[in-house]
């Protein structure tokens, strides 16, 4: 499969890292990210950039895989669903505390990334990307035919409950500081694998596998453990929706749910680490205000996505990067 | 492309969201004496005929003919998608910023349980009135919530019962293989033999996705069972039906009752497909001049060409009821808390064209007769969607589940 982030015809400025493996543009742009999360909430809706923020580290942990290891999964809906799922089971049923629900949401989309991708890592492009499908349809026929999953109506009343014993997640603005905490854990985690030694081998996956190979490095297992790592933080991503919002349903298993996340990361810009957050931010946008419209969302989404791929294959924040000459 | 020419394009998509979130600016003039009705709903997805146009119509009519009595009325309206997440965002939007203080229709069940919920928790009201789960006023029943029209115990009950009252003895299933076909199907069979009728047998279809229905019907007819009953819901009904059609199966006098239609479903199956289905409602648009009123005033305002279903007519009747009772208790008592206007709509008996004379039970069940009616044939059928003949007509207090079985926790006490 191309490199889906390597638009090799840039000539990028050579930039050294200043701090945290940023470099300085990238600082500036992380700056920038972090300052908005912190004042948004003051004028725009906390529960709304809630949602941006979940599907924000949703689309980054999807971005992992695809820009960074070139692996095009289709199935990223059963870890983020599944996640979900027992992250609210885990905070209903089970009454446990909502960080311990968030943990056991990534744990869930952990264990599944380890037995899906144990087997889909095995085949390349159009392959993998139907073996995840494949898994990816069998976990949404489970979710509906489980009793814990309450089928089509999904899990309802999930309690927001008091994160460490101390902050009562009933409020709006308390939740709404938990998740761009985790957010920014998740997306501060991503970056850093990317820039690790790891990271670089995966990378040259990305760009020649049988190369990589004959360095030396076995490929499958570097695969795997990045396909864990995304699925863990899908889960992640899916157990915190499903605390801030209280439900857990079919919805976020479906496969839809795993071309929506597609469609954000390639509206926002491939192997870009601000672009999935960009592209999650315009789609989610999108369902949320648009909604009055009716109908028009999806066919305007459709829209959007053939502009993209006709007009700026590098997405939004890869265009800009390219526009300015600086990795983004 | 230029490179100018994407970047054009690039900014406008940049651009775009920023637009979008202009107008919602929090309304906070003149909200005082203001009552706002947020109608939520399928504006795009399977659900669309049976609300849609229609429901926005249906609510507009109802404000109209409330007229001003001292306060203003608005309506807002936004489209969930079927997605329970949408619309949880939604009416918390419309809950804390935009002053809404009443949720309508709702539809989807994931999504009217999840909204239900809301309304609890922000002390608002929500009307589910194309809802389909009886847990709405079962164990997730609330006191904020009221649901009009139908729900899946007076489906199963009014076509079991009624059916075999009607001389449809012996019944086969045509199931959808999960939880929610699974329970209709149970339900309706309990139904058929209280009241004195067989189930010869069952067969489950695969869900979602079964398109060839063709082997499922062989067994249903060899089963020369009186009925067929299909507890299956959306495009798996439309498919089946047109598959029992092909195979003319009503044509040689077998009765088909399909659990979970509409009148749209009629309009869009056609009446030569359809004909001969029995399914029940608890409006039909031609049972009397009232009934007949109320279609051809939504027809006239929608502009739709769309039978008016129960659905419409619940977001109309819902809409009146819910605005007399805010008249009664004072806009400033009504807007401060959700609970009390419930509590007032459920003291008060209801009365509107649509469903006639009414109540409210305690446990947020709108109580109305139902009737099982049979889709005419072709030739039978008069004019613009006279589809439907009325079978049987049942109570309410024996088409809806008893207070004491729903296991609503409100009800205990």
């Amino acid at each position: 499969m191309a490199a889906p982030g390597g638009f090799s015809g840039t000539d990028y400025k050579q930039e050294d890292a200043v701090l945290f493996g940023f470099t300085r543009t990238q600082l500036i742009a992380f700056l920038a990210m972090v300052a908005f999360i912190a004042i948004s909430p003051f004028f725009l809706y906390p529960v709304f950039l809630m949602k941006v923020l979940c599907f924000a580290l949703f689309a980054c942990a999807f971005n992992l895989l695809i820009g960074y290891v070139g692996l095009l999964s289709f199935g990223h809906a059963a870890y983020f669903g599944m996640g979900g799922y027992l992250a609210g089971h885990a905070a209903k049923v089970w009454g446990l505390p909502p960080e311990l629900a968030i943990l056991i949401g990534g744990a869930t989309g952990a264990a599944l990334g380890v037995v899906i991708g144990a087997i889909a890592i095995r085949r390349q492009g159009i392959y993998f990307a139907m073996i995840t499908l494949a898994f990816a349809q069998m976990v949404y026929f489970f979710c509906l035919q489980a009793e814990f999953t309450g089928g089509e109506d999904g899990i309802q009343a999930i309690p927001r409950g008091v994160l460490f014993g101390v902050f009562d997640l009933r409020s709006d603005m308390t939740m709404y500081w938990v998740v761009a905490i985790v957010f920014l854990a998740g997306f501060l985690l991503i970056h850093r694998i990317i820039h690790s030694p790891f990271g670089m081998v995966l990378k040259s996956i990305r760009e020649n596998e049988p190369r990589a190979t004959s360095l030396g490095y076995r490929t499958d297992d570097y695969k795997l453990v990045a396909f864990v790592l995304s699925a863990a933080l899908s889960g992640v991503a899916g157990g915190t929706k499903a605390i801030v919002f209280g439900i857990a349903t079919l919805t976020d298993v479906f496969w839809t749910m795993s071309g929506e996340v597609v469609l954000m990361s390639l509206v926002g810009g491939l192997g870009t680490i601000f672009g999935p957050v960009m592209g999650a931010a315009v789609i989610i946008t999108m369902q949320n205000y648009l909604a009055e419209f009716g109908a028009w969302v999806t066919v305007i989404q459709g829209v959007i996505f053939v502009l993209c791929v006709l007009a700026f294959r590098r997405g939004i924040v890869g265009e800009i990067g390219n526009w300015l000459r600086v990795r983004l | 492309m230029s490179e100018i020419h994407r970047r054009g394009l690039l900014g406008a998509v940049a651009a775009a969201p920023l637009a979008g979130a202009l107008p919602y600016r929090p309304a906070r003039a003149q909200a005082a004496n203001t009552i706002r009705i947020g109608l939520l709903t399928d504006f795009s997805g399977p659900f669309r005929d049976l609300n849609g146009p229609n429901s926005i119509a249906a609510t507009r009519l109802a404000i109209q003919e409330f007229g001003n009595r001292g306060f203003n009325v608005e309506m807002v309206q936004a489209d969930h998608q079927n997605r329970p997440d949408v619309g949880v965002n939604i009416a918390r939007q419309w809950f804390d910023r935009d002053n809404v203080d009443m949720v309508l229709n709702l539809a989807a069940s994931s999504v009217a349980l999840a909204v239900s919920e809301l309304a609890r928790e922000r002390n608002k009201v929500a009307i589910a009135t194309s809802t389909a789960t009886s847990d709405l006023t079962g164990r997730a029943c609330n006191a904020n919530t009221i649901h009009w029209v139908y729900d899946t115990y007076m489906l199963a009950k009014v076509s079991g019962l009624a059916t075999v009252r009607a001389g449809g003895q012996s019944w086969f299933f045509i199931t959808a293989d999960y939880a929610f076909g699974h329970a209709l199907e149970r339900d309706t069979a309990n139904f058929v033999r209280q009241a004195g009728g067989r189930v010869l047998g069952q067969v489950r279809h695969p869900f979602p996705g079964t398109t060839d229905f063709s082997s499922f019907i062989v067994q249903a007819q060899a089963s020369r069972a009186q009925v067929i009953g299909l507890a299956n819901a959306g495009a798996d009904t439309i498919n089946s039906i047109k598959q029992i059609g092909e195979f003319g199966v009503t044509r040689r006098g077998v009765r088909v009752a399909s659990l979970l239609l509409f009148i749209t479903d009629v309009h869009a199956l056609g009446l030569q497909t359809a004909q001969g289905l029995v399914c029940a409602n608890t409006y039909y648009w031609d049972l009397n001049d009232r009934t007949r009123r109320v279609a051809q005033r939504v027809l006239q305002l929608s502009g739709a060409d769309m039978p008016v279903a129960m659905s419409h007519a619940g977001d109309y009747s819902a809409t009146l009821h819910y605005l007399k009772a805010v008249a009664d208790m004072g806009v400033a008592a009504a807007k401060a808390s959700g609970r009390d206007v419930v509590a007032r709509m459920k003291r008060m008996p209801t009365s509107d064209d649509a469903f006639g004379e009414g109540t409210i039970r305690e446990d947020g069940r709108k109580m109305h007769p139902a009737y099982l009616c049979e889709v005419k044939r072709p030739e039978e059928s008069r004019g613009r969607f006279d589809y439907y003949k009325v079978l049987q007509t049942v109570s309410a207090e024996e088409a809806f589940r008893p207070l004491s079985e729903g296991a609503c926790p409100m009800v205990r006490s």
